[in-house]
């Protein structure tokens, strides 16, 4: 083919069904906003938990729920209750605390001398460095210490179990953005390469082959899954099988309805009539024509596996801690939606601008493949 | 006609048999038992209750003894929920399901059918986009956002309606269930009802009845009935899924539906919870099916003639 395009003069350049549908895509702006909104969630959800400054299973037992603010921890209000909780467990009683360049300086009385390394209590907590004695008096029953206060800034704050919400939203991001991802390669690859063939092939093949995706359709999606978890463990790769083993189905439809009207065509004839083997005319002449509907399929299909796979996590079936996703974070904030509703919203507005964004390029993809369009 | 829903009902039942074969098969396959505990039950104890429940038989003798009751219309004993039998659990929480995803479905369509409509009609109008874009927000919410967010909205801030609880079907308690299980259906029904009608708004015998001088809104009605095909089939399998309950929704409300079985049931390896929640929900969707090409037929009479 390449040779005769050479011997021949080239007419003007022809615009194919691709570059006609990219420069379609480039004019709808709600799917370029999409693009980018997209390209920036999974760029942050990237390199985002690098840069928050917190591990996603850090636990701070001091921080518990924060609420989501700028204000850097610890308050300065908050210092005297957090000194006094160290001064008792060291046993001391802790006079008035002030607080001056970041380093609070406080002065600890006991009855009875006090063991400086128990100051080590300070820099076990979450708001001081080392301390330091600076001053001591009555035999060592009077300490006057200073502790530098240790600066964190928690954006979305705290969950339940003082973890930065933040950091936990990202590395949950990157998980469901993976899942998505990869469970739809499965239902991808499995779906076209079953309906394309059950369309070619048709006959008593096509019948048996579509039979089967209809007995898989009737048996409830969560009854797999459930059953994939038992047979597996609760593990994550579980979670790509399940989703992407039950999603191939309408991939499988779609490409065998496509088939079942490409295979009619003349350039499938002809190559038909050439000898190019079965394998390779699906893999040359069917498959990239049935792409369209199928990149389509695909933009919707990442934001169906993303729910699917929150609604697994809502049922404690999908990804364990303290690895984490979108819908175990909000699973988890349905449940302290009264005490603490930004646990709720900060994960389920990550997730449903996902799938905003994905729906709308999804629809964009259609229109712009859709040569009756325009 | 009736040939057609003859033959239609006839190749149901080899699906329906794969269905509760693969079932079974899968169920007994999976490791662990109806009653593992965390501390073992004494193993003469665990002899004695197998043999009871016939587990100790051969797992083809096992097969065929359940399809033999299931033949007889009998699902067995409930292995999890004691002194119940399947079919009991099923006469008390399927009609809760079922009334919860029946006013769903029909709240869905009542609403989202005319906005689809609506926004094929005024096509890239303002009132289209804000369609869509609701349309969008329903899909993309899933319901265990929706449903705490409406507890605290009309359950706790304004205290119109109860936070949960079944309270033997009271029609203020089902009301912001139906409203999580018709949300992200009625989404889906009016992008879908908006893009057939547009799809046939572009046809030849629309355009011969605007020709023929026909009021605006009697051509929607002649499209609509073409655009209804796609919008049926889509409805098939959703009536099926919301009328056998949903987990999230009567997790989170409290409501004794059938929803909770499977995730109960496949658990605790309640073997005929299970392969009775399967059967339900797959007699459901062939039902439905069934339904689905009838209104095909009865819609498109090339369907019914060829």
């Amino acid at each position: 083919m390449t040779d005769a395009a050479a011997l021949l003069p080239l007419p003007a350049p022809g615009r194919s069904l691709w570059q006609d549908a990219r420069g379609r895509l480039a004019c709808n702006r709600a799917a370029v906003a999409s693009l980018v909104v997209l390209a920036l969630i999974a760029l942050a959800c990237l390199i985002g938990p690098l840069l928050t400054g917190h591990p996603y299973d850090k636990v701070y037992p001091d921080y518990v729920r924060l609420p989501a603010g700028i204000a850097s921890h610890p308050r300065a209000e908050a210092v005297p209750a957090a000194v006094a909780r160290i001064a008792a467990r060291i046993r001391a009683t802790a006079g008035d605390v002030i607080i001056e360049n970041g380093v609070a300086r406080v002065t600890l009385t006991s009855p009875r001398p006090i063991d400086p390394r128990l100051l080590v209590y300070f820099e076990r907590s979450d708001q001081f460095g080392v301390a330091r004695i600076v001053e001591s008096g009555d035999d060592g029953r009077r300490l006057v210490v200073e502790a530098p206060l240790k600066p964190m800034r928690f954006l979305f704050g705290t969950d339940g179990n003082g973890r930065d919400l933040l950091t936990r939203t990202l590395m949950a991001g990157r998980m469901s953005l993976s899942i998505g991802l990869l469970a739809t390669a499965v239902a991808l690859v499995i779906g076209v390469a079953y309906g394309a063939t059950a369309g070619y092939l048709g006959g008593r093949i096509d019948m048996v082959m579509m039979r089967a995706v209809d007995v898989l359709y009737a048996l409830p999606f969560i009854f797999i899954a459930i059953l994939l978890v038992v047979f597996l463990g609760r593990n994550v790769v579980l979670v790509f099988l399940a989703v992407g083993a039950v999603e191939w189905l309408d991939m499988a439809r779609i490409v065998r309805g496509q088939t079942l009207s490409i295979k009619r065509r003349d350039y499938v004839l002809a190559a038909e009539a050439l000898g190019v083997p079965t394998r390779g005319i699906l893999t040359r002449h069917i498959i990239p024509n049935t792409l369209g509907p199928v990149i389509v399929q695909v933009t919707l299909l990442v934001p169906k596996v993303i729910l699917l796979e929150s609604f697994l996590s809502f049922l404690g079936l999908g990804v364990q801690e303290p690895m984490t996703s979108w819908g175990a974070l909000i699973s988890d904030g349905a449940r302290a939606i009264e005490a603490a509703p930004w646990l709720l919203a900060v994960p389920a507005g990550f997730l449903v601008t996902t799938l905003f964004a994905l729906n709308f390029l999804g629809d964009g993809l259609r229109d712009a493949l859709d040569p009756t369009e325009h | 006609m009736l040939p057609f829903i003859l033959r239609r009902f006839l190749s149901a039942i080899p699906t329906l048999f794969a269905v509760v074969t693969l079932s079974f098969l899968l169920m007994r396959l999976a490791p662990g038992g109806p009653f593992d505990l965390e501390r073992p039950l004494d193993a003469a104890v665990m002899a004695n209750l197998r043999r009871i429940y016939q587990l100790d038989r051969p797992l083809h003798e096992q097969y065929l003894t359940y399809l033999a009751a299931l033949l007889r219309g009998d699902f067995g004993p409930s292995y999890f929920f004691r002194d119940f039998t399947i079919a009991e659990l099923f006469k008390q929480g399927l009609p809760v399901s079922m009334r919860l995803g029946a006013s769903a479905l029909v709240v869905a369509l009542a609403i989202g059918a005319p906005l689809g409509v609506l926004g094929a009609l005024r096509r890239n109008s303002a009132a289209d986009h804000a369609v869509m874009g609701l349309a969008t927000v329903g899909i993309t919410i899933p319901g265990f956002v929706v449903a705490p967010v409406l507890q605290i909205v009309f359950g706790l801030m304004l205290a119109w309606l109860p936070v949960g609880g079944w309270n033997g079907g009271g029609t203020r308690n089902t009301i912001l269930p139906i409203v999580t299980l018709a949300l992200p259906q009625l989404a889906v029904i009016a992008r879908m009802t908006r893009a057939a009608m547009i799809e046939t708004l572009r046809a030849d015998h629309i355009r011969t009845l605007h020709a023929q001088g026909l009021s605006g809104a009697t051509v929607a009605l002649h499209a609509l009935r073409a655009a209804a095909l796609p919008i049926v089939s889509h409805l098939g399998p959703t009536a099926a899924a919301l009328l056998t309950g949903s987990v999230v929704v009567e997790t989170i409300f409290g409501i004794p539906g059938i929803g909770r079985y499977f995730v109960d049931g496949a658990l605790n390896r309640d073997y005929t919870l299970v392969m009775g929640t399967v059967v339900v929900v797959a007699l459901f969707v062939l039902v439905f099916n069934l339904a689905v090409d009838l209104l095909h037929a009865l819609l498109d009479p090339r369907i019914r003639l060829g």
